[in-house]
């Protein structure tokens, strides 16, 4: 699908009326640029719309979905939260694909039978070709023909000699690399879909001191394949040591964030070892990547209920809310006595140093843990599924409010217990994945990345020498050129073949010029 | 002084060459006007509609617009554009040394920041036109060139100026060097190509609208080899950059497509370029309705590059607007 020149000629095709009609129409050129087109156009909701599985924001569509409830549901129906994946999406690119291979496959059956036949021989009147030199020589016409022949094959182009006249075609890598890149298309699509089928995406926060094992319950969030099983996880653990961070102390960019290092223990079959995630620096264990997606803070706090009885003693993640890092969780104690407990609190790494409820910078220069105790029901038992991050307060009352830097332990009124704010741990976010179709799916974007250059930038020409006995018992010596393809002759050939085929002999006609 | 400050004057010194470079490619715009008005356009009409050399009426400024090179406008007029050029090539060595010295002060590749992209973008258009004039006969481009640097540069230093600064963690690899210069080269070639797409079709839309004969000067034919041949060189440069992209991406983020709007948009300016290429293959398509699909394409690749990291919410908006 490049030349018009080689275009025009069409597979031919039994006839039978209008399927004739329809593949003729579907595989031209016409065709593909309006297939181009539309691929081009049902690509753009996808980027204005927010989308399911597109990983920058897991709840925008549902945030989408609350804020616009009576459009969203006829957007969803028309697949619109999940364009990529979506009916019509995937109908353009196979047509499109389609369409590409039904001109391609043709093409590459006459490239192989080009490359067989032998270039053909030129027109009679060479002078009206896109170069044209002449010259006449003192040399036998068989010498100069043979000279000819070992010029032009030692420029790489293939020739056919006849009487008095050297045919000679080169380029052919144009053609070659407009089909590879076509086709590499085809395998691009194909280790896209083992990606799709094969693969699988996690995600797992680990507090400082904890392991990970590669199971499917260890997962926070697994969006597995369609082809994969999830009880067949590829066995490894991997432990958090130590999370370092650094953000920019001064200047505009305050607080943004310098320096993410994980440093984790890991052992897999056989292996062990240790290693530092870091953004863009993953950890490949047997296949399977763990990338460094985020961090926060887990306070470690210690509650007691009202017979002094420790119920409760971890460090618990907080959510990030905001670039200063003030983070937002709850801490269950569901077997504490007489009445359960329940904290909302938020952690404020640097906290001001009079009130406020926010922090000023995201490392922890001192940290303040604002707290709010509820006793009552938490609501656990009834079986339903609880979100780790809020509480059910229909059962639960106030019963108090501190804030706490570490260390302090804030008594809860009517002998309920107490909460002690212990220190603080990091928490560092994996994104866990295994890609099986990348390698094919890399190999393909190179060969397409190669094709394509070629068939832009090779031009495909002929060359023709012709050698004809001149009236004074010399030879005259024509080369014509001409290209095949909408690029112009490289400067300068035609003078640089004159020259190496006319070296052997004196010029006749022009013995002043140096033709070298 | 140091390499920031430097940075921050040479890049005011390139606005001011800039500047002066649109100035006097406007005021030899303005005397080709003049030229035209007086005589050689209707020249080279008459001419090309196989009649004589015109007599009568225009006959004595057609003579002397035409037959006499040593003529004053039309001399005035490649003094004119030679200085402009001139003046392009001396802010273009302002700006990359603008550019370089922001990268010494940053110790980085200077391209991590939407200050930064417009300073190298500039460049990248200035560096094209001046490559590409040497190939094909645009020089009456640099109007648009020149007015088109001065606006990247004028928005970059009052609208999206930055300190030099270190980078957040994610983009702090060595693919931020490839990925993003192999985009910018190639929006530089893009960018060039989309103006003489845009004069291409003003032209002819003029044409029409005044019944003159297609193209008597050849002007639009050689538009058209140029902006063809650009995007012919700068595609491929695309295609890498946007390959390059999905391995950055691979190891970042673990995933080599994701379908990010920054991804997306790359796609959709991909496609649309294919388009503009087999748009050149389809018979009756070259020229005008092709030079459309090579508009859509640079207006595709601009709100990649703008649009994308100020409206749409995604993981390349950390570009630091």
């Amino acid at each position: 699908m490049t030349e018009s020149s080689t275009a025009a000629r069409r597979p031919t095709v039994p006839d039978w009326g209008w399927g004739r009609w329809l593949w003729r129409t579907l595989t031209s050129m016409r065709t593909a640029v309006i297939l181009l087109t539309l691929l081009a156009v049902a690509a753009v909701p996808g980027s204005v719309l927010p989308q399911r599985n597109v990983a920058s924001d897991p709840v925008a569509v549902v945030r989408y979905e609350a804020e616009h409830p009576r459009l969203s549901p006829w957007l969803d129906r028309l697949g619109l939260f999940e364009v990529y994946s979506s009916p019509w999406f995937a109908a353009t690119y196979m047509l499109l694909l389609l369409s590409m291979t039904g001109c391609v496959i043709p093409r590459c059956a006459r490239l192989w039978r080009e490359s067989r036949a032998m270039p053909g021989a030129g027109p009679r009147r060479l002078d009206r070709m896109d170069s044209y030199r002449k010259v006449g020589l003192d040399a036998p016409r068989g010498v100069v023909l043979a000279r000819a022949a070992a010029v032009l094959r030692g420029r790489g182009y293939r020739i056919s000699a006849s009487e008095g006249e050297i045919a000679a075609e080169k380029g052919y890598a144009r053609e070659l690399g407009n089909l590879a890149f076509h086709l590499s298309l085809l395998v691009l699509l194909f280790g896209m879909a083992g990606s799709k089928l094969l693969g699988y995406e996690g995600r797992v926060a680990l507090v400082e001191g904890e392991t990970f094992t590669n199971v499917s319950s260890s997962y926070d969030a697994l969006t597995p394949s369609a082809l994969m099983d999830v009880e067949d996880l590829k066995p490894f653990s991997v432990t958090l040591r130590r999370l370092e961070t650094a953000f920019a102390p001064t200047g505009l960019k305050v607080g943004e964030p310098r320096k993410f290092d994980a440093q984790v223990n890991y052992t897999a079959a056989g292996t062990e070892g240790t290693a530092s995630i870091r953004p863009n620096e993953p950890l490949e264990v047997d296949g399977t990547k763990l990338f460094l997606s985020g961090h926060g803070y887990a306070p470690k706090v210690t509650v007691r209920d009202g017979a002094g009885e420790v119920v409760f003693s971890d460090a618990v993640i907080f959510l990030p809310s905001d670039g200063a890092l003030t983070s937002d969780g709850v801490i269950k104690a569901p077997s504490a006595t007489p009445g359960q407990l329940g904290f909302e609190g938020i952690l404020l790494p640097t906290a001001p140093s009079v009130g406020g409820s926010q922090s000023q910078f995201p490392a922890l220069w001192s940290p303040r843990l604002d707290l709010v105790a509820y006793a009552g029901d938490l609501g656990m038992n009834t079986g339903a599924p609880q979100s780790v991050f809020t509480l059910e307060k229909g059962d639960l009352r106030s019963i108090g409010q501190e804030s706490l830097r570490i260390g302090e332990t804030m008594q809860l009124p009517d002998g309920a217990g107490s909460i002690t704010f212990d220190g603080v741990a990091r928490f560092a976010n994996f994104q866990v994945a295994r890609d099986p179709g990348k390698e094919v799916a890399l190999i393909a974007a190179l060969l397409l990345l190669i094709g394509l250059t070629a068939s832009l930038t090779i031009g495909r020409r002929r060359q023709w020498v012709r050698v004809t006995d001149a009236s004074d018992g010399g030879v005259t010596v024509e080369l014509a050129g001409r290209s095949l393809t909408r690029r112009t002759l490289p400067e300068g050939e035609a003078d640089e073949l004159l020259g190496l085929i006319t070296a052997l002999a004196p010029e006749r006609s022009t013995r002043s010029r140096s033709l070298t | 002084m140091n390499a920031a400050s430097l940075s921050d004057t040479l890049v005011a010194a390139a606005i001011a060459a800039y500047a002066a470079a649109f100035i006097v490619s406007a005021a030899g715009l303005a005397l080709g006007r003049v030229v035209a008005g007086t005589g050689a356009l209707a020249e080279v009409r008459t001419r090309a509609a196989g009649g004589p050399l015109a007599v009568g009426e225009l006959g004595a400024t057609v003579s002397t617009a035409v037959a006499d090179p040593t003529d004053g406008a039309t001399r005035d007029r490649g003094r004119l554009t030679a200085v402009a050029v001139a003046l392009l090539a001396f802010g273009c060595a302002l700006n990359i040394a603008g550019v370089i010295s922001r990268g010494v002060a940053a110790e980085r590749a200077p391209w991590g920041n939407m200050y930064e992209f417009g300073l190298v973008g500039a460049a990248s258009i200035v560096v094209a036109f001046l490559v590409a004039r040497r190939r094909f006969a645009i020089d009456r481009l640099n109007v648009g060139v020149a007015g088109l640097a001065l606006v990247v540069l004028g928005l970059a230093v009052t609208v999206l100026y930055v300190p030099v600064d270190a980078l957040i963690p994610v983009l702090d690899s060595y693919w931020l060097a490839i990925h993003v210069a192999a985009a910018i080269v190639a929006g530089g070639a893009f960018t060039i190509a989309a103006i003489a797409s845009v004069a291409l079709l003003f032209r002819r839309w003029r044409e029409r609208r005044r019944g003159d004969v297609a193209d008597p000067s050849g002007m639009t034919a050689v538009l058209e080899r140029a902006s063809y041949g650009l995007v012919v060189f700068a595609f491929p440069i695309w295609t890498f950059a946007v390959i390059a992209g999905a391995v950055w991406a691979e190891a970042a983020w673990g995933r080599y497509w994701g379908w990010d709007p920054k991804e997306t948009w790359a796609f959709i300016t991909w496609v649309l370029y294919a388009a503009y290429l087999h748009a050149q293959a389809t018979a009756g398509w070259r020229g005008g309705r092709a030079a459309w699909f090579g508009v859509l394409g640079y207006t595709a690749f601009l709100f990649n590059f703008v649009g994308v990291n100020i409206w749409i919410p995604g993981l390349h908006s950390y570009a630091g607007v």
